[in-house]
């Protein structure tokens, strides 16, 4: 099955359009694509009629055009009939919004449902989901334009059995300029499910990244999805739901006792080099980071900053992972003292971390980088940015990251999150360097490159 | 393919749900896993028979079809070093509810491990590898991993392990045979491909690893 044309369509039939309800989800997905997104829309309802000066198609088949996506939006006792007009019609695949499936007991009608599209060959996500979003090209989100906060195109897939959380992260994204190549609600996943599209995406040429929330797997469907992933050229980012041990079996094994469900889950992802996020900060984290970067690092740090406390407070975040905070040999910390200007030469710590003191200014930060982008005993470089410090200008974003694109060497940033410093902060971004607003979080960037190889 | 011999013990032991112990330690064998040099007594003279060939001391436990749990039960019985010592142990056994004889085993030494295997419903068959012995679920130092194994697992796994070092020879003790251990893991790991479809899960436990040899001390195979 090709799933191209449901992310990236040229036309859209929205079916069971309300003549006379504007709020109904199926008028939503209509009004948002026909006046937002690059994409011919057509709506359908079985009386025809008009909607907002459009002709309504009484049925898929009359429309003059192929179609390549159709969202589904009516009954669920009607969704097996629709799909089987949209396989008539040539269809390239669907969205089926409606719930009231498996759901809610009615799994023979899901089951159905199931077999109908895959007779015709005809993919189709969901049903009981949000559908699919295309930055810039199409959104079956059944949320009004004005409520949603939409981030740029980039190069990050969002996969979430989860609608909400979807959502969320999708606004979450925004706020943190990272970038999505497409976001998908599966919902009850009754034929694509997140291995589809694990194999889609790995071959998708916009995508980079592939981020999953996951609830729970099907029969060894877990252990085809991390085969598959640990083939994957792209890394794998995997946040699960439910994670308190499993308390319904029986004791008459330890082992069983011992691997519960979630141990399982979470050591099967580390042994195929499948990043797992415990929770949502940590999935904006690594999916900033892991666009950014390719490749994996030993976790090996470096840390540059203009404060002492948020030196230490850094090193602690991450002795709490797996990432080590190396002492410089004093070769190295000779070569980057005598690189500081004269007035902070005696005062800084060099040791790792690095601290500049507050007197410090936009060359030394350039200095204390470049010198430990050349130390192979760091494979990643932290730099903590005090924007309020005097001699700290809107340059040093930009400047840093040339350092860092130029050595190859991985380069995170701590920056407060406020408009003020918003140019320092595109200084990074724009020249795709992840940048946090938070410590913990720009630590988190650099775990995301230690995780991301199998253990 | 599973040799016949696994196959009809696993056929004769469904009803019952497990494998009795001497037969557990029979497929692990025919599968190049090291168990202790033992006899299936189901008389006293046979039991002194086989310790007047290896010598003592041994250990015995007893086979009973209604005895899962043998040590919760007193079912267990270590050190024996006297014929007398041993007709005691083999006639208070004897009283056990399903008595089917004795294990007599030859005494074995080592960090106890555990090696256990179960068939997730998500993942297919898991290998678990940690701290073994009765305080197991104590102490919790185990790691895992999707079966099979590969060549290199092993050793990333004993590397999870909190007490890695222990096993590796901390402070001038002996590291545990790493090669053993090695082989054991993967003839397990093809033991466990090769059962997937029969067995719901597996505790080698205690594995005795010394610097010599990796042998399973007790064996439990739970069926589906």
């Amino acid at each position: 099955m090709n799933l191209r044309k449901l992310f990236r369509p040229k036309t859209v039939a929205v079916i069971g359009v309300s003549l006379n309800n504007d709020r109904h989800p199926a008028n939503v997905v209509f009004n948002k694509n026909q006046l937002r997104y690059p994409v011919k829309v057509f709506p359908v309802n079985p009386r025809g009629g008009i909607l907002q000066g459009e002709t309504v198609y009484k049925n898929i088949s009359e429309i003059p055009e192929k179609v390549d996506l159709a969202v589904i939006a009516v009954r669920a006792e009607q969704v097996p009939d629709v799909v089987s007009e949209c396989i008539d019609a040539q269809v390239g695949g669907a969205a089926v919004i409606s719930g009231g499936f498996a759901e809610t007991g009615r799994e023979d009608l899901q089951d159905r449902l199931v077999a109908i599209a895959k007779e015709g060959e005809f993919p189709f996500v969901g049903p009981n989901c949000l559908g699919i979003y295309t930055p810039s090209h199409v959104d079956t989100f059944f949320i009004p334009s004005e409520r949603m906060v939409r981030p740029d195109s980039g190069s990050v897939a969002v996969v979430s059995q989860s609608g909400g959380i979807l959502v969320d992260q999708i606004v979450k994204f925004a706020e943190q300029s990272i970038g999505l190549s497409v976001a998908v609600s599966i919902g009850n996943k009754a034929l694509i499910k997140e291995l589809d599209l694990l194999n889609f995406l790995v071959g998708d040429p916009e995508t980079t990244v592939l981020a999953f929330y996951i609830e729970g797997f099907g029969r060894n469907e877990g252990r085809e999805f991390v085969l598959a992933a640990s083939e994957s050229s792209k890394p794998v980012i995997v946040l699960k739901a439910g994670k308190s041990p499993d308390g319904r079996r029986a004791v008459s094994s330890h082992t069983a006792s011992l691997a519960g469900d979630y141990a399982v889950f979470s050591e099967v992802l580390a042994q195929h080099g499948i990043v797992e996020a415990k929770n949502e900060s940590e999935m904006l984290s690594f999916c900033e980071s892991l666009s950014c970067y390719k490749g994996s690092i030993e976790g090996k740090v470096g840390i540059v900053t203009g404060s002492g406390g948020h030196g230490a407070l850094s090193v602690d975040v991450c002795s709490n992972h797996k990432l080590h905070v190396p002492h410089l040999t004093e070769q190295a910390q000779k070569q980057i003292r005598e690189k500081l200007s004269a007035s902070i030469q005696a005062i800084a710590s060099v040791g790792n971390p690095i601290d500049l003191t507050g007197s410090a200014v936009d060359d030394d930060f350039v200095a204390a980088a470049d010198q430990l982008s050349s130390i192979p005993e760091i494979d990643c470089i932290i730099v903590l940015l005090l924007p309020y410090l005097p001699g700290i200008t809107s340059d040093l974003g930009a400047r840093l990251s040339q350092i860092s694109r130029r050595a190859g060497k991985p380069l995170v940033a701590y920056v407060p999150h406020v408009e003020r410093y918003r140019m320092l902060i595109e200084g990074f971004e724009l020249n795709r360097v992840p940048v946090s607003p938070s410590i913990e979080g720009a630590v988190l960037m650099a775990e995301a490159m230690r995780r991301c190889q199998p253990c | 393919m599973l040799r016949k011999e696994i196959r009809d013990i696993i056929a004769e032991s469904r009803g019952r749900g497990w494998v009795l112990e001497p037969e557990a330690k029979r497929v692990l064998t025919v599968s190049g896993i090291d168990v202790p040099n033992s006899t299936w007594a189901k008389s006293l003279e046979k039991a002194i028979r086989f310790t007047a060939k290896i010598g003592y001391p041994v250990a015995a436990k007893v086979v009973s079809p209604q005895v899962l749990h043998k040590s919760d039960v007193g079912g267990v019985v270590l050190g024996i070093d006297s014929d007398d010592k041993l007709s005691e142990t083999f006639n208070r056994f004897s009283t056990f509810q399903g008595f089917a004889g004795m294990l007599v085993e030859e005494m074995v030494a080592g960090a106890e491990l555990i090696i256990g295997a179960k068939v997730d419903y998500q993942f297919g068959p898991i290998i678990v590898l940690g701290i073994g012995g009765t305080g197991v679920e104590i102490y919790k130092d185990t790691t895992l991993r999707m079966a099979p194994l590969k060549e290199s697992d092993v050793a990333s796994m004993l590397k999870g392990l909190k007490a890695h070092q222990l096993l590796e020879g901390y402070r001038g003790s002996e590291s545990v045979n790493l090669e053993r251990l090695n082989t054991t893991m993967l003839a397990f790991s093809r033991l466990v491909m090769r059962l997937e479809d029969y067995f719901e899960s597996i505790d080698l436990n205690p594995v005795m690893c010394s610097s010599e040899r990796c042998v399973v001390a007790d064996a439990r195979i739970m069926l589906k």
